[in-house]
C-alpha cells in the first residue's frame, strides 16, 4: 500500500498506519517530491519534518522513502560552492527557478557533468582499508583533492582505470571484500549527516589556530581541533569576529554555514571572499571556503540540518588529512529551529521552551570538533567556532549556559565595548581560554619565553585596572597615587593600542604572532621605564607629556607587519624620551 | 464539483474547526457564509485526516455550529497586483477600502513569498541621504537595507519616518522611481491619519501604497498586513523596477497579534509567552529587503516598533535587532530634553554603513569621524556618571571638556529641526567642529593626516553660543 499524509501542521507532516519507515530516514513528501527526515515513529503514527514550505500539500498525497538516512555527497567541488542547509548548491538553483527559491527543486548536489583530472596512487593487487587515498584530483588552485575509500570498504584493487579525466560517477578503481564482494570507487561517495565520521585516534590539543587577532592569539587563544563560542548581544559584532576568523586563520579549509541569518550578509561573504587574496597562496579566499547558508527566511527544518551538513563536509575534508575550520553563525538559531520543531510536535518543553535534549544535542554538535590522526595515517583536524546570539543578551539564557559547559574557549563579547566602537568587542574579564595551558609549551618553542611572561603581565595589569575602575567610578582618577596612574595609562593604552584591533586596516586586519608578542613588549617596557621614573618621585604628568603613550596607541598602524625592526627604534626613542626627565 | 460544507465543529478564539472535509491542502484560502449573507474569509492552518483547523480574518463574531457555509477556494491566499495599486487603500487583508473598486491584476501572488535566494542578491551600498544628520553621519542608510527606529509609546517615532520620507524623495535623483509602501499595523487611527497628511502635503501621496489595519480590526488580519505590504512591495520593486520604501508600524502590535493567534491555537508558548516561532516569522518578513540581480528596484524597510516600557531587551525589539541589519534607537531623556529627533546614539547603529560610505559615496572622512564621534561620546557617558557621584566641579579637566563637547554635541548635532534637511557635508563638517572642542590628543581613533585636514585649532571659529539651536548657522564655515 502506497503511504500518504494524513495530518500537516506547518513543517511537520504525519503518515498514519504504516511500518515502512526508519528513523531518520529521508523521505519525499507529495507530488512535489519536498525532501524530509523522519523524526517519530509509533504503530499508528510516522512524523516527518519537511526541509521545505509546505503550503498546497494535502492528505492523500503520497510519501515515499529512500531507505537511507539524510546524506550528502561528497566528492570534488564542494570547495568555492555555495549550498544551502541540505546541500543543494544554490548556484544551479538561481539557474533553475530564477532569483527566488522555488519550492522542489531537484538537482545534483555536486556538478555530474564536470570532469576532474583524476591521479591513480593505487595498483592491481594493493590491500586498500577505509579511509585511504586511492586517487587525487586538483579541486581548487590551492587544495588537491584525495579521494578517501569510504570508511566501511575495505579489500584488494582488483581493476584500476588509468590516469585522466573523469566525471563525478564514474568508476575508477575497483575492490573486493574478503566476502569477495567487489566495490565500485567513484569519485563521490555518501554520507549521513548526523553520524560523526570515524578516525584513528584523537590527538591533544596542542597547536594553535593563528587567527593574527591580537585579543583571541594572545589572550584567549584556541587549538586546532579545539571548540569556541562567540556569544553576544546584537550588534555586538559576533559576524564580523566570525569573518574575520574565515579570513584570516590558518586553517587549510574554511566552512561557514550561515545557519538562521541575514540574506545579505551571505553575498557579502560571497563578494568579499571571492575579492580578497589570500597572502599565504595568492588566490581569492574563495579558494579554500565552502558556504552553507540558510538564512533565517528559508525553511526552518533545513537550518536544523545546515549544521551537521557543515559538520560531515568539514569532516570529509579532515579525513583527507586538512586542518578545517568551521564556523557557525549562529549556532542560537539552530537551537531556536529544535525548539520549533519540538513545539509543533507538543513535546514537553524545559528552560524558555526549549526541548530537553539541548544540552545532549549541543554537547554532540561540539564533540565533533577534534585534531586526529586520520584512518590514512595523516593529521587532520576541525576546529568550531559557534557563535551564539542571547536573548536579550543575558548569558544566563539556556543555550548560552549549555554552549558554555561544552566549549573550551570562551570569547565573550559585551555591550559597552560595541557601543564605545571597541572591536573586536571581546570582553577581557569575562572571557577565558582553557587551551592556554594546553599550549604553552608550543608557544613556548616558537615565540620564546617572553610571550608568555608579557601575556600574564599584561593580563594582570588588566585586572589591576578594573579594581582601580572601581574607586574610580567613585571619587574620580584624579585622587589617586601616581604608581596607580600609570597602571590606568597602561592598561588604556593595552586596551587601545593592543587589544582593540582595525578589521578595514590593511596592516591591523591580520597582525602576526611576533609583531603582537613586539607590541607588547613596547608597552611593558614603558610601563616598566616610567615606573621607575615615578618612583623617583618625577610626577606622572611630566611623562604623560611625552606622547609616548599616544605612540603606543598608534602603533599598529605606524610599523607595518613587515618591519618588525620598527620596534627597536619605538624603544630606544621611548628610552631617551624618559632619559630627559630624570637629568 | 464545488462542495459547500454546512455548520462547523468547533470555534475557539479566531479558529474554526471543520469535521469531513475532502482534498483540503495546507494554507488554502476559504469562503465562509453566514446565514445572513456575509462572507468572511480565512485559511487552513492546520490539516489531521479530515478534520481541518481554519482561522477567520474578520474573527469568529455571530458564528454558530450552524449558521455557516464554508467552501474551500483551491488556492494559497494570493494579493492583486499591478502598477495601478499606487495611491491607493487597502485593508490589513489586501481589499481595497478607498471605494474606487477592485484591482484589474497583472499579476497574482502568493503574500508568503518565496526566499531570495541569497546567490542573486545583490550586496546594497548605496547610501540614502535622508538629510538627518545623526543617521546619516552615524547609522547611515543604504538602499535595500532593513533599518527598524526602536521606540516607545509616545516617542516622535512617526515624525521622524515621515521626514525620512520625505527627504529621501527629495535627494534621488532617479525621483519617478520611488515609492512608498505603508503598512498599518495595530495603529490609532490618528497616526494613519498623520500619516496620510504628511504623504499628501510632501506631495507623495500618489506614490504611496496603503496597507490599514487599524487598532480596532480584527487581529488575524493583522498577520497578513505586511505580507501583503512586502507582496505589493517585491512586485513594484522587482518587476517594475522601483525603489520601494517599506514603513511598517507598529511590529510590536503584529507580533501581539501572532501570539494571540498562537495561543489560541494552543501552541507552546516561548520568551513572554509569543511563540517559539517569533524569530523565524518575524525573519520572513525583514528578510524581504533587499535587491537582486537582473532588476534595478530595491526594497528598503523602515519598521517601527515601540519598546514596552522602553525595554530594549523584550522580545520583539531583541529578536528584530538580530535579523535587521542595525537600528535607530529613541530615547526618552533626549525626548524630554526637547530635543528632535531624540536619537540615541551609542545603541544604534548601520551594519551596511561600511561599505557605503567613504570616497566615492560620501567623503573619505566618514568613517573616521564616525568611529571618533562614537567613541568620544561613549567617553561623555562615563564623564557623566562620575560627576553624578563626585559633583562636576570635582572632574578633572579633560572630563570637563568631554561633559562640555556631549552637551554641545546633543544640542547642535542630535537636535534638528523638523523641516531641516542637511546635506552630508555639512553633517560631517559640523562634527569635525564639534570634536574639535576637545584636546587633539585625545581623537585617537583617526590617522594624524585625517586629523590634519579637518581638526580646527583656530578657537575662535569653535562657536556654539546659541543653545537654542537655530542650527542653520552651521553651514556660514
Amino acid at each position: 500500500m502506497e503511504d500518504v499524509i494524513y495530518g500537516i501542521n506547518g513543517p511537520v507532516v504525519t503518515v498514519k498506519n504504516t511500518r515502512t519507515f526508519s528513523m531518520m530516514e529521508m523521505v519525499h513528501v507529495g507530488t512535489q517530491k519536498l525532501v524530509g527526515e523522519v523524526i517519530g515513529i509509533n504503530d499508528k503514527m510516522t512524523t516527518i519534518q519537511v526541509y521545505e514550505e509546505t503550503t498546497g500539500l494535502k492528505p492523500g498525497d503520497p510519501v515515499t522513502g529512500t531507505g537511507a538516512p539524510m546524506n550528502v555527497l561528497l566528492g570534488p567541488g564542494i570547495i568555492d560552492n555555495i549550498f544551502d542547509g541540505i546541500e543543494r548548491p544554490l548556484k544551479a538553483i538561481e539557474e533553475i527557478s530564477g532569483s527566488f527559491i522555488a519550492r522542489g527543486a531537484a538537482v545534483s548536489s555536486l556538478d555530474l557533468e564536470k570532469e576532474w583530472n583524476v591521479t591513480i596512487k593505487v595498483k592491481v593487487g594493493d590491500m586498500l582499508s577505509g579511509g585511504q587515498i586511492y586517487a587525487t584530483c586538483p579541486e581548487t588552485a590551492i587544495i588537491e583533492h584525495r579521494f578517501i575509500v569510504p570508511p566501511t570498504i575495505n579489500g584488494t584493487v582488483t581493476k584500476v582505470q588509468p590516469n585522466g579525466n573523469y566525471k563525478l560517477t564514474d568508476t575508477i578503481v575497483t575492490i573486493k571484500d574478503d566476502k569477495g564482494v567487489e566495490h565500485d570507487l567513484t569519485l563521490c561517495q555518501k554520507w549521513p549527516i548526523r553520524n560523526a565520521r570515524p578516525c584513528k585516534e584523537r590527538l591533544p590539543a596542542t597547536i594553535p589556530l593563528i587567527t593574527g587577532q591580537r585579543v583571541m592569539d594572545t589572550m584567549f587563544p584556541i587549538a586546532k581541533g579545539g571548540t569556541a563560542a562567540i556569544p553576544g548581544g546584537f550588534g555586538t559584532g559576533k559576524t564580523m569576529n566570525q569573518h574575520q576568523l574565515a579570513k584570516w586563520c590558518d586553517a587549510d579549509i574554511i566552512v561557514y554555514v550561515g545557519c538562521g541569518e541575514r540574506g545579505n550578509e551571505m553575498s557579502q561573504v560571497l563578494n568579499e571572499f571571492s575579492e580578497l587574496i589570500d597572502p599565504k597562496s595568492n588566490r581569492p579566499m574563495t579558494d579554500r571556503t565552502v558556504l552553507i547558508a540558510n538564512t533565517s527566511n528559508m525553511p526552518v527544518a533545513a537550518r536544523e540540518a545546515s549544521i551537521y551538513t557543515g559538520l560531515t563536509l568539514a569532516e570529509y575534508y579532515r579525513d583527507m588529512g586538512y586542518h578545517v575550520a568551521i564556523m557557525a553563525d549562529s549556532t542560537s538559531r539552530w537551537a531556536e529551529a529544535l525548539r520549533e520543531i519540538s513545539g509543533r510536535l507538543e513535546e514537553m518543553p524545559a528552560e524558555e521552551g526549549f526541548p530537553a535534549y539541548l544540552p545532549s544535542r549541543l554537547s554532540e554538535f561540539y564533540e565533533r570538533a577534534g585534531r586526529v590522526e586520520t584512518l590514512c595515517g595523516s593529521e587532520g583536524s576541525v576546529t568550531i567556532i559557534g557563535a551564539v546570539s542571547p536573548q536579550g543578551s543575558d548569558f544566563s539564557e539556556p543555550v548560552t549556559q549549555n554552549t558554555k559547559r561544552f566549549t573550551r574557549c570562551f570569547w565573550a563579547l559585551d555591550k559597552a565595548l560595541a557601543y564605545a566602537r571597541h572591536y573586536p568587542a571581546i570582553n577581557w574579564m569575562n572571557s577565558y581560554s582553557e587551551y592556554f595551558t594546553d599550549l604553552d609549551a608550543w608557544y613556548r618553542e616558537n615565540l620564546g619565553d617572553d610571550f608568555i611572561k608579557y601575556r600574564n603581565k599584561i593580563t594582570s595589569l588588566l585586572h589591576e585596572e578594573s579594581n582601580l575602575m572601581e574607586i574610580v567610578k567613585l571619587i574620580g582618577a584624579d585622587v589617586l597615587p601616581d604608581d596607580q596612574k600609570l597602571v590606568i595609562e597602561t592598561a588604556k593604552a593595552i586596551r587601545v593600542g593592543f587589544l582593540q584591533q582595525n578589521a578595514f586596516h590593511k596592516d591591523d586586519t591580520f597582525v602576526p604572532l611576533e609583531k603582537q608578542k613586539l607590541m607588547m613588549k613596547a608597552i611593558l617596557h614603558l610601563y616598566a621605564k616610567a615606573k621607575n621614573i615615578i618612583a623617583a618621585a618625577i610626577p606622572i604628568s611630566r611623562i604623560m607629556q611625552l606622547g609616548l603613550f599616544e605612540r603606543l596607541a598608534k602603533m599598529k598602524y605606524d610599523i607595518p607587519n613587515d618591519k618588525p625592526e620598527m620596534f627597536d627604534q619605538l624603544i630606544s626613542d621611548i628610552d631617551s624620551s624618559l632619559a630627559k626627565l630624570t637629568v | 464539483m464545488i462542495i459547500d460544507y454546512v455548520g462547523v465543529k468547533e470555534i475557539n478564539g479566531s479558529l474554526i474547526v471543520l469535521d469531513n472535509v475532502e482534498n483540503a491542502s495546507f494554507e488554502e484560502m476559504v469562503d465562509i457564509r453566514l446565514d445572513n449573507g456575509t462572507v468572511r474569509h480565512g485559511r487552513i492552518v492546520q490539516i489531521e485526516g479530515k478534520r481541518i483547523v481554519v482561522q477567520v480574518f474578520e474573527g469568529t463574531k455571530s458564528i454558530s455550529l450552524d449558521n455557516t457555509r464554508t467552501r474551500l477556494k483551491a488556492k494559497p491566499m494570493e494579493l492583486a497586483l499591478s502598477p495601478e495599486i499606487m495611491g491607493r487603500v487597502f485593508s490589513g487583508a489586501g481589499v481595497p477600502i478607498d471605494g474606487l473598486g477592485d484591482v484589474y491584476p497583472v499579476k497574482k501572488a502568493n503574500i508568503n513569498g518565496t526566499p531570495m535566494n541569497p546567490v542573486s542578491r545583490i550586496y546594497p551600498r548605496n547610501y540614502i541621504n535622508t538629510g538627518i544628520s545623526t543617521i546619516d553621519t552615524l547609522m547611515t542608510l543604504i538602499r535595500g537595507q532593513k533599518l527598524p527606529i526602536f521606540s516607545g509609546s509616545g516617542m516622535k517615532h512617526n515624525e521622524l519616518a515621515v521626514q525620512i520620507v520625505r527627504q529621501a524623495k527629495i535627494s534621488d535623483d532617479e525621483d519617478n522611481n520611488f515609492c512608498v509602501v505603508f503598512a498599518a499595523m495595530g495603529v490609532k487611527n490618528d497616526v494613519a491619519d498623520y500619516f496620510r497628511r504628511s504623504f499628501d502635503q510632501s506631495g507623495v501621496l500618489s506614490r504611496v501604497v496603503m496597507f490599514l489595519n487599524l487598532a480596532n480590526d480584527p487581529i488575524i488580519e493583522r498577520t497578513l498586513t505586511p505580507r501583503c505590504a512586502l507582496t505589493a512591495a517585491e512586485y513594484l520593486a522587482f518587476e517594475c523596477n522601483m525603489h520601494v520604501l517599506v514603513i511598517m508600524t507598529d511590529m510590536t502590535s503584529y507580533a501581539e497579534a501572532l501570539r494571540e493567534f498562537s495561543s489560541s491555537k494552543g501552541e507552546i508558548p516561548g520568551r513572554k509567552g509569543f511563540p517559539g516561532y517569533l524569530y523565524s516569522d518575524l525573519a520572513s518578513l525583514y528578510e524581504r529587503a533587499g535587491m537582486i540581480k537582473g532588476s534595478k528596484g530595491s526594497v528598503t524597510q523602515i519598521p517601527i516598533l515601540t519598546m514596552p516600557n522602553d525595554d530594549i531587551t523584550h522580545p520583539v525589539p531583541d529578536l528584530t535587532g538580530y535579523i535587521t541589519e542595525g537600528q535607530i534607537v529613541l530615547d526618552r531623556n533626549l525626548e524630554g530634553a526637547g530635543f528632535y529627533p531624540p536619537v540615541s546614539v551609542l545603541p544604534s547603529l548601520s551594519r551596511l554603513m561600511k561599505d557605503g560610505i567613504g570616497e566615492g559615496y560620501t567623503r573619505a572622512d566618514h568613517q573616521a569621524l564616525a568611529n571618533q564621534l562614537f567613541a568620544s561620546y561613549a567617553r561623555v557617558q562615563d564623564a557623566r556618571s562620575l560627576a553624578s557621584v563626585i559633583g562636576e566641579e570635582e572632574l578633572s579637566p579633560v572630563d570637563k571638556k568631554y561633559m562640555q563637547f556631549g552637551k554641545l554635541f546633543e544640542q547642535h548635532f542630535v537636535n534638528q529641526g523638523y523641516t531641516e534637511n542637511r546635506n552630508i557635508d555639512q553633517s560631517l563638517d559640523l562634527g569635525w567642529k564639534l570634536l574639535s572642542t576637545l584636546p587633539r590628543t585625545e581623537l585617537d581613533r583617526v590617522d594624524d593626516t585625517i586629523l590634519d585636514r579637518y581638526y580646527i585649532t583656530d578657537t575662535e571659529r569653535l562657536d556654539f553660543d546659541n543653545p537654542n539651536g537655530d542650527e542653520n548657522q552651521t553651514d556660514d564655515e
